[in-house]
C-alpha cells in the first residue's frame, strides 16, 4: 500500500504564558492508503495533538506532514481550510453537531462549501444518512437522537463529501459498549468497503481492536506499533 | 441563499432572546418611520417650495393686509413674470373642530402660480367663471364627504358679510389635488373667488393678505425681492419679500425645530438598540464558540466565518428594520384618518426607506463586527478543547 500520510520529525510546542510545553518530539509515521490506525496512549501522550496535525486543524512547530503528496504544514490558513473541506472527515467524542439544525442539515454542512445545488446536497446527505442507517431520522434535531445516533450522524457528515481520510478523536468515548460496537463496525465498514483511511485516537484497547494497526504514543514519542491478531 | 438556513438556525438558537431583540428593533424602526413621516410632513411646505416663487407680506406682520393695488406695481418690477394674491378667510365647517384654511384668490392667477396642483380642466373653468365658486382639496372632500356641485356653507372667524352675518355659502365647483404626496399636504384647503368675497365682505375691501410672485430666474430672487420692497418703502404698507422656501422654513420654525427634535429622539432610540443588539450578538457568538470551531473544522475559512457572523447581524437588522418600517407604513392610513386632515398627510417616502436601510446597515456593522472578528481569530484546537 502507498503512503497516504507521511509524517517526518514532527514536533509540537505549546506556550501557556511563560511555560513551554513540548507535546510531540520528532514523530515519524507513515499511514498507508486504506489503513485503519488506532493512536493509543495515556492522557497527555500527544495522541490528539498528532491527530489534529494529521487533520490539518493545527500546524506542527517542526518537521513535515505530507498527505497525498501535499505538504499540509506549509499551507496558508485559507488553503488548509479548503484542503480540510475536500480531503478530511472529522468525528469527535462529543459528536459536535450543530444543535439548531436537523440531522439532514448537519450532514449537508460540508457540502455548503461545494458548488452543488440544494437538491443535490439534499440527495447526497440522504445517501450518507442511509449509509449509517439513519435515513428515517433526517428531520430530527440532535437533542431528539440517542448518543449512538448522534455519532452516526456525525459520521455521515464526515463522509458526505467523500474525503480520503477520516480522523476520529475518541469516537466511542461517550458511548456504552453496545453502541460503541455499532459505531466501530461502521468505521470498519467505511474502511473495508469504501476504502476510507481511518485514523482513530482511543484509549480503549477494545476499541483499538477494530483497527488494522495500533500506534502507541507516550510522552510525545512513538513507543510501539502493533498489528492486531 | 445557501447559507440562509444556517444563519436562521444560528439566529433563532435562543428563540426568546432573539424574538425580544427583534421586537425592540421593530419598535425602533417603526418609531423611526413614524417620526420621519412627521418631519417630512412638517418640512413638506419647504420641500415643495418653488425657487422661482417669492412671497410678499406686510413688513412687520404677516397678518397685516396689503392693498390689492400693489399687484400691478409688482408686475412691473423687472424679472417678475406673474403675480397672484391670497387672503386668509379663517374658516370652520359645521363646528369649531372642523377648521381648515380658506384662501380668497383670483382663480386663474392663483392656479397658474402653482402648476404642482392638479385641477381638472372643467373644474378650473368653472372656478374661474363662478363668482361664488370654490375649489376644495381632495382630502377635505374625502373627510367631509362633499360632492362637486353642492353648496358649501362655511363660517368665517374674521370676515363678516355686509349684513353682519359670519355665515358664507359657496358653490363647490371642483377639487384640487397633487400627485406628489409631499405637495398633497398643501392642498388641504378651500379656495374661494376673491371677486365675490371682496364685494360681499363688510370691511377690508381692496386689501389682501399676501402676494405670490413668479420670477424668471431663481438666481435673481434676492435682487427682485429688494426691488419689490423698495417700491413700497416709507409707505403705510411696507412689504417684506422673500423666497417661498425661506418663508416656509421660517413658518415651520415658529412651531419648533421638528427636525432637531426628531433627530435627538432617534439618536437615543438607536443608541439603545445598538447596546441591546450588540449584547445579544456578543452573547450569542460567545455561546456558539464550539459550533463555530466545528464549522472551521469542516473547512469554513476565517473569512467565511466572519461573513457568516456579520450576515447574522445584517439578517437581524434587516428583519427587524423591514417589519418596523412596514408597521410604520401600515399605520399611516390610520394616523392620517385620525388627524382628520388637520395635519399634512403622513407618508413614508423612498428617502426614508433609504435612510432606514443605511441605519440598519450601520447598526449591523457596529454590532456584528466585534463578534465576527472574534470568531475569525478563533483557533480550532483551543475552541474544541474549551480554552
Amino acid at each position: 500500500m502507498t503512503s497516504l500520510v507521511e509524517i517526518r520529525g514532527v514536533t509540537k510546542i505549546y506556550h501557556r504564558g511563560r511555560e513551554r510545553i513540548e507535546v510531540l518530539h520528532g514523530i515519524d509515521l507513515d499511514i498507508p492508503r486504506g489503513d485503519f490506525v488506532a493512536l493509543m496512549g495515556p492522557s497527555g501522550s500527544g495522541k490528539t495533538t498528532l491527530l489534529n496535525l494529521i487533520g490539518g486543524l493545527d500546524r506542527p512547530t517542526g518537521g513535515s506532514i505530507v498527505v497525498e503528496d501535499r505538504r499540509i504544514d506549509q499551507l496558508s490558513g485559507g488553503e488548509l481550510a479548503a484542503w480540510r473541506a475536500s480531503h478530511v472527515g472529522f468525528v469527535f467524542q462529543f459528536y459536535n453537531l450543530l444543535p439548531a439544525l436537523s440531522a439532514q442539515r448537519n450532514v449537508e454542512l460540508p457540502l455548503l462549501l461545494t458548488d452543488l445545488g440544494a437538491s443535490e446536497r439534499r440527495r447526497r446527505a440522504r445517501i450518507a444518512l442511509s449509509l449509517v442507517g439513519l435515513e428515517d431520522r433526517a428531520r430530527h434535531k440532535p437533542r431528539e437522537l440517542s448518543g449512538g445516533q448522534e455519532q452516526r450522524v456525525a459520521i455521515a457528515r464526515a463522509i458526505v463529501s467523500d474525503p480520503t481520510l477520516l480522523v476520529c478523536d475518541e469516537p466511542t468515548g461517550d458511548l456504552d459498549r453496545a453502541t460503541a460496537h455499532e459505531v466501530l463496525r461502521l468505521l470498519q465498514m467505511l474502511n473495508r468497503d469504501h476504502g476510507k483511511t481511518v485514523v482513530m485516537v482511543t484509549h480503549d484497547p477494545k476499541a483499538a481492536e477494530y483497527a488494522r494497526r495500533r500506534v502507541h504514543l507516550d510522552k510525545g514519542t512513538m513507543s510501539a506499533e502493533a498489528v492486531p491478531a | 441563499m445557501r447559507y440562509l438556513p444556517l444563519l436562521w438556525a444560528g439566529l433563532f438558537r435562543k428563540k426568546t432572546r432573539t424574538t425580544l431583540t427583534l421586537l425592540s428593533i421593530v419598535v425602533a424602526f417603526a418609531l423611526f418611520g413614524l417620526l420621519q413621516a412627521v418631519e417630512v410632513a412638517f418640512e413638506s411646505g419647504a420641500d415643495a417650495a418653488d425657487a422661482k416663487r417669492l412671497l410678499t407680506t406686510a413688513r412687520y406682520s404677516i397678518i397685516e393686509p396689503l392693498p390689492m393695488a400693489y399687484q400691478r406695481r409688482i408686475e412691473q418690477v423687472p424679472g417678475v413674470v406673474g403675480v397672484a394674491f391670497a387672503d386668509w378667510f379663517g374658516a370652520k365647517y359645521q363646528n369649531e373642530s372642523n377648521a381648515f384654511p380658506v384662501f380668497a384668490v383670483d382663480p386663474a392667477r392663483y392656479l397658474d402660480m402653482y402648476p404642482e396642483f392638479t385641477v381638472a380642466r372643467e373644474h378650473r373653468e368653472a372656478f374661474v367663471k363662478t363668482r361664488t365658486g370654490a375649489l376644495a382639496g381632495q382630502r377635505l372632500v374625502d373627510r367631509f364627504g362633499w360632492k362637486v356641485g353642492q353648496k358649501l356653507p362655511i363660517s368665517s372667524e374674521i370676515h363678516p358679510k355686509t349684513d353682519g352675518s359670519m355665515s358664507w355659502e359657496f358653490d363647490l365647483v371642483g377639487i384640487i389635488d397633487a400627485d406628489d404626496p409631499a405637495v398633497r399636504g398643501n392642498t388641504d384647503m378651500v379656495l374661494i373667488n376673491v371677486a365675490y368675497f371682496d364685494e360681499a365682505r363688510q370691511s377690508g375691501r381692496g386689501k389682501t393678505g399676501w402676494y405670490i410672485v413668479r420670477i424668471a430666474e431663481s438666481g435673481q430672487a434676492r435682487a427682485i425681492s429688494a426691488g419689490i420692497d423698495a417700491l413700497f418703502m416709507n409707505s403705510p404698507d411696507e412689504t417684506k419679500t422673500q423666497p417661498e422656501k425661506e418663508f416656509a422654513l421660517g413658518f415651520a420654525k415658529q412651531i419648533g425645530d421638528i427636525g432637531a427634535l426628531v433627530t435627538r429622539i432617534l439618536i437615543a432610540v438607536f443608541f439603545t438598540i445598538l447596546i441591546l443588539t450588540g449584547n445579544t450578538m456578543a452573547q450569542s457568538i460567545r455561546e456558539r464558540i464550539p459550533e463555530l470551531a466545528i464549522l472551521k473544522t469542516l473547512g469554513f475559512s476565517d473569512l467565511k466565518i466572519t461573513a457568516l457572523v456579520l450576515a447574522e447581524a445584517v439578517l437581524l437588522l434587516v428583519l427587524g428594520g423591514g417589519i418596523g418600517m412596514g408597521a410604520a407604513v401600515a399605520a399611516m392610513p390610520g394616523l392620517n384618518g385620525a388627524t382628520g386632515g388637520r395635519f399634512p398627510p403622513l407618508f413614508v417616502g423612498p428617502d426614508t426607506w433609504l435612510l432606514a436601510a443605511a441605519i440598519a446597515g450601520l447598526v449591523a456593522l457596529c454590532v456584528g463586527l466585534p463578534p465576527a472578528l472574534r470568531a475569525r481569530r478563533l483557533k480550532i484546537v483551543d475552541a474544541l478543547s474549551g480554552h
